[in-house]
């Protein structure tokens, strides 16, 4: 077996991009948490790249469960030292106040911010952090996080990274693919792999260290895992046919994958210490899209073997089959919500291809999203939102929904054609 | 004289020897010749073999050259025309949504592309297998590889080694048309054959 070749890609690692998504809200609650982030006071001479208070207010925006208070109809701009009149942002109706400032000291940057309870007239927070002019708008993520959780009670997706794929195409067979790594506002973006073959089903090793990957060496399928930090790629697989659609298991410590060496695409997992092959599934239809359940117990699959695409789950240590939908002639690409309740995966309804979501106990599907060819479903690691891929008339592009449908972003990028998203774990 | 005339007897056994020789030759390259004309590659072979009548060592092997030349001549002929046969065929075959059976048109010009490649082993070809852009992509790559091998599995039975085809599936990352419509999707299920 010749798995684990280890090869660099150093030079193709980290060379920024310029296809920055820009995102554009289509639809929210109805009832958003009004809050007003006060512009950051900049405490030294000189002006920073980025505008924080801009940045988190974006965020929070995105999330579908806030609205920001124009700037403009702002009476006073205090800073974290300054008295809150709350009277005073009642009556703009703001329920709430974010407050910040960022002073230069010799050893780089000191951020202070704060969040006012208006209605509440109390301070819920007030913190200061170190930071360079480099890590801005890490620290704007940061404090996006702090507000989301304090707010809402639940842990914020700011900090994340997405991943995803961009394709050039000049003609048939002259295109550019590159597997982009961004912020999860789609800030940043940064090229990690780039080749003239396709890119597909990118996908976060769950302590966000790793990605493995589908991609061509030559005319060849192979299945590739590249660490971020140093650029590190390793070929797992390359075997004769088809080598794709990798997930890593929960612990980290096997992939599996879709494999047609013995003739026909069927599931394997991969232990990737040892490279030990272990065959999954035998049929003679296809089987592929597995994913795992966040108890590393059962994978999830795209299987023809009922004579149309629908999803089964196979217990991962008996090998035991059991099909999951039924509702309509195509349901594919499932993956497991974070408290592994429920499934969500690509459903055809009215020849259209929607994003849907089947709870695991009650069975009742729900279609979440409205344009037609969505695809690759990946749902943040808060288990709020997912995001897609879908299309306008030209090009591919990005969206987020929430859970429950009510809320859409749409996040279109500015020149290349994107797909295949993947959101990445917590990090911290 | 004795000597003279015993030279004499051996120089007209030398030459009836080589009418006799010449003869033989002659009456051999008819027959090549003649069978040539209907003769498929290896029968061809056969008829190069060494003949079988009486004959010099030397004679005989430049008799072999001769028809060695003579075979592979043609040989390289009817390749040459199995080879312009499979050129002139399709190399584009077209798929049903979500199916992998081939057409009766497709094996017609399969059939073409099978004799070439079983007349010239050393003859390699690359199927690439695609698939139009509904359905997800991971699922879509399968579909792609299955047309490939369905291609070639009909390659195979025609006689065709699976040493000489090499089958890869891009999915719907590689589409021929970009309309989003019937006739845009259907242009794009298909399998290229690339002569390598």
């Amino acid at each position: 077996m010749q798995l684990i070749i280890t090869l660099l890609v150093a030079c193709l690692f980290s060379l920024s991009v310029k296809a920055e998504l820009v995102i554009e809200i289509t639809r929210g609650v109805e009832n958003p948490i009004k809050i007003a982030v006060v512009p950051f006071r900049i405490k030294s001479a000189g002006a920073f790249e980025i505008d924080v208070a801009r940045l988190i207010e974006s965020n929070l925006e995105r999330s579908g469960q806030f609205m920001r208070v124009d700037r403009d109809s702002m009476l006073s701009l205090p800073g974290p030292d300054d008295q809150i009149y709350h009277r005073d942002w009642r009556a703009i109706n703001s329920e709430y106040v974010v407050v910040g400032s960022i002073e230069k000291k010799p050893d780089g940057l000191l951020v202070r911010f704060g969040l006012h309870d208006i209605f509440g007239e109390r301070v819920l927070f007030a913190e200061r952090i170190p930071g360079t002019a480099v890590s801005l708008r890490d620290i704007g993520h940061y404090i996006s996080d702090r507000i989301y959780e304090a707010l809402t009670g639940l842990k914020g997706i700011f900090s994340t990274r997405l991943l995803y794929v961009s394709a050039e195409r000049r003609s048939e067979k002259e295109q550019t693919f590159k597997l982009i790594m961004s912020d999860a506002d789609g800030g940043r973006p940064r090229t990690i792999f780039q080749s003239s073959e396709p890119i597909l089903s990118p996908s976060w090793s769950p302590d966000g260290s790793r990605v493995a990957y589908m991609s061509f060496r030559g005319k060849r399928s192979g299945i590739y895992v590249q660490t971020l930090a140093s650029g590190e790629v390793q070929q797992v697989t390359n075997f004769n046919g088809l080598n794709s659609a990798p997930a890593f298991s929960p612990d980290g410590r096997k992939l599996v994958m879709t494999l047609s060496k013995d003739g026909n695409p069927e599931l394997y997992i991969a232990n990737l210490r040892t490279g030990e092959l272990d065959r999954m599934t035998k049929h003679f239809s296809i089987d592929t899209e597995a994913s795992w359940s966040p108890d590393g117990q059962s994978i999830l699959f795209t299987s023809g073997r009922g004579g149309k695409p629908q999803l089964y789950m196979m217990n991962v240590a008996q090998k035991t089959v059991k099909r999951v939908t039924f509702d309509g002639d195509y349901n594919s690409n499932g993956s497991f919500t974070p408290d592994g309740e429920s499934i969500v995966f690509v459903h055809r309804s009215n020849k259209q291809f929607h994003i849907a979501k089947m709870n695991l106990k009650t069975r009742r599907l729900q279609i979440l999203t409205e344009t037609d060819l969505d695809e690759s479903p990946s749902v943040a690691p808060n288990g709020t939102m997912l995001i897609y891929a879908t299309s306008d008339e030209e090009k591919g592009l990005l969206g987020l929904v929430s859970m429950d449908g009510r809320v859409r972003v749409r996040l279109p990028s500015v020149s290349e054609s994107v797909r295949e998203p993947a959101w990445s774990p917590f990090f911290n | 004289m004795n000597v003279l005339k015993q030279a004499k007897l051996a120089g007209l056994a030398a030459t009836l020897a080589v009418l006799v020789g010449c003869a033989g030759q002659v009456n051999e390259e008819q027959a090549v010749a003649v069978e040539s004309k209907t003769a498929t590659t290896e029968q061809k072979t056969e008829a190069a073999k060494p003949s079988k009548v009486e004959s010099a060592a030397e004679k005989a092997a430049r008799e072999a050259r001769q028809a060695e030349f003579e075979a592979s001549r043609k040989s390289v002929r009817t390749a040459e025309q199995l080879k312009n046969k499979a050129l002139a065929a399709d190399t584009l075959f077209f798929f049903g949504y979500d199916k992998s059976d081939l057409s009766k048109k497709a094996l017609d010009h399969l059939d073409a592309h099978a004799n070439y490649l079983s007349s010239d082993r050393t003859a390699k070809v690359r199927l690439e297998g695609h698939a139009d852009e509904r359905g997800t992509r991971a699922y879509n790559l399968a579909l792609g590889e299955r047309r490939a091998n369905a291609v070639a599995r009909y390659l195979v039975i025609q006689g065709v080694n699976r040493s000489q085809i090499e089958t890869v599936s891009y999915g719907e990352e590689r589409p021929l048309s970009l309309a989003r419509n019937d006739s845009g999707w259907s242009r794009n299920r298909r399998v290229e054959l690339i002569y390598q």
